[in-house]
């Protein structure tokens, strides 16, 4: 390599300082600037979830991360479960053809007369929401669509939120990485806290 | 009051009652009372796999990657270390850990971060994005041939190549800092993470994504056989900023571990086309400095060339770009034809109730940012491409082979061809190394 003139060495180990400094200092200040650096996972909000079945197809893995799941507190253990039961079932029977669930997901298991158990089987589920849809119509919306965390990926851009119409799907802080509905005017009122509170400071 | 509207009266009271109730978590039905005894579970969901600490991990495998490449390329000089760090970073940052986030990607988070307070990044992320710019400061794009997955699955499918036509690669060359300038500004105003979006290899990674990406992934590696590593060389948008940090870098990998003997081994050998060649003065001077002046006097207009692209380019594509302006457009188009709820989103924005005019007034309100947007990252495209010519039109003092440090992926396949190497190695004798 040939010799270089000093003057040219001297601009050149300036200006690595500089770019150091922008780089450095840009990222510094996107991590300074946030209330506080949370680690942030992407969550559904079923409170605003339409149920619109583009969590089973739209997700990066197939089959997708968002599954539904059962938040056995909320549920009124009807009778005529409208998560389980086709609108259209002739019988209240287990029989596929009266069953809402596609994939035959949801198991029931009798408890006494006449209440019956719901449980859904995650390696079957889908994550369509059919269920979701029939118990939040009708019921007290214990099925709840969830993006289960030991198979989300964690996308940079989460294919979903991307596709929700009800823009249903944040990143959430890690510390309350499910949001049951139950659960899930806390978690908002925290999350929206964080997002007004430094907007305005 | 007539009995019809007590009858209406009364039900919308019961609705409200009901909505108040359900909004307040109360329960639409009452858990029954159980005789038998059953107690009702509790679910409890899976728990989280990201840790704090599987992501201060990755942070320290990319350190211990990038100091790693930087020993191989530059102390040991070893292209066998660089290729076995690049196929083991390969194996854990791809196929292991499935992609995100990796440092390509980060740039968008830390925009994001800049821009929205609410969406501050971990030091983590910032670690992410930092250290291979800081290892490109002080040895070089050595990321790019020993940590970078994307970099390491093109490296893999290199069979044979030719060197690109000049005029191609300054043609091609352009792409990376346009997609970089297009993709901050779609991030900073709220259009989404696009070199996410478009990413050819992570599909390929996680062995699942949409069809047309897993197809662009094959088709980049299927290229990349004999146009070696086209998404770094010609698309990769942290490539731009590795390629300023390593122009600027302390130290770099050399060709000759110790000298130039300029006996033209090296010439083909590298095949991303990124070793200068000596080349003899310009014979027409006048000519060159007048180039030299028409490309001074032109770089401003090429600036607002790019502004003035950007900003037109803004209107059109917004609907394509922004989902603010892509629902008010759907919007508009039910509203002409009659057809209402033809879409999730126009069928969720009608059930809120609010009124059109708030889709209207947030379409203006993103089209006047993107307009903004696009018309700084078109200025942005136009001045690098300025400086690019003028960079072209410069004297070259160069008397020796060394690698172009902005292009120069530190990969190592240089360093077989020099004869002064196998000196080095005790494999050859000094004398006959010597021209």
């Amino acid at each position: 390599m040939n010799a270089e003139l000093p003057r040219r060495a001297w601009l050149r180990q300036n200006a690595a300082a500089v770019a150091g400094l922008v780089f450095g200092g840009a990222a510094t200040a996107a991590t300074r600037r946030a209330a506080s650096p949370h680690r942030l996972v992407w969550q559904i909000d079923p409170k605003k979830c339409v149920q619109c079945g583009r969590c089973m197809t739209n997700c990066v893995l197939v089959p997708s991360a968002v599954k539904c799941v059962h938040n056995f507190d909320q549920c009124g253990y009807c009778r005529l479960c409208f998560g389980y039961f086709d609108p259209g079932a002739t019988e209240l029977t287990t029989a596929a053809e009266n069953q809402m669930c596609p994939t035959g997901a949801i198991r029931r298991r009798f408890i006494e007369p006449p209440y019956y158990e719901y449980s859904i089987v995650e390696d079957l589920c889908t994550g369509c929401g059919k269920c979701v849809k029939g118990c939040t119509t009708f019921g007290n919306g214990s099925l709840q669509l969830q993006i289960l965390h030991h198979r989300c990926v964690q996308c940079n851009e989460c294919a979903i939120a991307r596709r929700c119409p009800a823009q249903a799907i944040h990143r959430v802080p890690v510390e309350h990485a499910y949001r049951m509905k139950s659960q899930a005017a806390s978690v908002t009122a925290t999350w929206r806290h964080k997002e007004d509170g430094p907007a305005h400071a | 009051m007539p009995k019809r509207s007590r009858i209406w009266a009364w039900s919308w009271t019961l609705v409200v009652a009901a909505s108040v109730l359900v909004a307040s978590g109360v329960q639409r039905f009452p858990k029954p009372d159980f005789r038998s005894g059953y107690t009702v579970p509790q679910y409890t969901p899976p728990a989280v796999e990201r840790t704090a600490a599987r992501e201060w991990l990755d942070v320290g495998l990319l350190t211990g990657g990038l100091v790693l490449a930087g020993y191989f390329a530059l102390a040991r000089r070893s292209r066998r270390g660089l290729w076995i760090l690049s196929v083991a970073s390969l194996v854990w940052f791809g196929l292991v850990r499935k992609g995100c986030v990796c440092p390509v990607g980060s740039i968008q988070n830390v925009v994001l971060g800049l821009v929205s307070p609410a969406d501050g990044i971990p030091w983590t992320v910032a670690g992410i994005f930092l250290l291979p710019l800081v290892a490109a400061l002080v040895v070089g794009r050595v990321f790019c041939a020993g940590v970078c997955p994307l970099g390491a699955i093109q490296d893999l499918v290199i069979f044979r190549w030719r060197p690109l036509p000049l005029w191609l690669r300054q043609f091609l060359g352009m792409i990376p800092p346009t997609y970089l300038a297009f993709a901050v500004a779609n991030v900073a105003v709220g259009a989404g993470f696009w070199i996410c979006r478009y990413d050819p290899f992570v599909g390929l990674f996680r062995r699942s994504g949409p069809a047309g990406l897993i197809a662009l992934g094959w088709i980049l590696l299927l290229i990349g056989t004999v146009v070696p590593r086209p998404y770094c060389r010609f698309l990769c948008p942290y490539g731009v900023l590795l390629g300023w940090c390593s122009q600027l870098s302390r130290r770099h990998l050399t060709i000759s571990p110790d000298q130039c003997i300029q006996c033209r081994l090296c010439e083909e050998s590298c095949p991303f086309d990124a070793i200068r060649v000596p080349t003899p003065p310009h014979p027409d001077r006048a000519a060159a400095r007048r180039r030299m002046v028409y490309a001074l006097v032109l770089a401003p207009a090429w600036v607002v060339l790019g502004a003035v692209a950007g900003w037109a380019a803004a209107d059109p594509l917004a609907a394509k770009v922004h989902p603010d302006c892509a629902l008010a457009a759907e919007l508009r188009t039910e509203e002409s034809t009659g057809k209402k709820e033809q879409s999730w989103e126009t069928r969720v924005f009608r059930a809120s109730g609010r009124p059109l005019e708030q889709a209207e007034e947030a379409d203006r309100d993103a089209r006047r940012r993107l307009r903004r947007a696009w018309a700084w990252a078109g200025a942005w495209v136009g001045g690098v491409f300025a400086v690019r010519r003028i960079a072209l039109g410069r004297r070259s003092e160069l008397a020796d082979y060394v690698p172009d440090r902005g292009q120069c992926l530190s990969c190592g396949r240089c360093f077989a061809y020099c004869p002064r190497e196998y000196v080095r190695l005790g494999e050859l004798d000094g004398i006959r190394g010597q021209p």
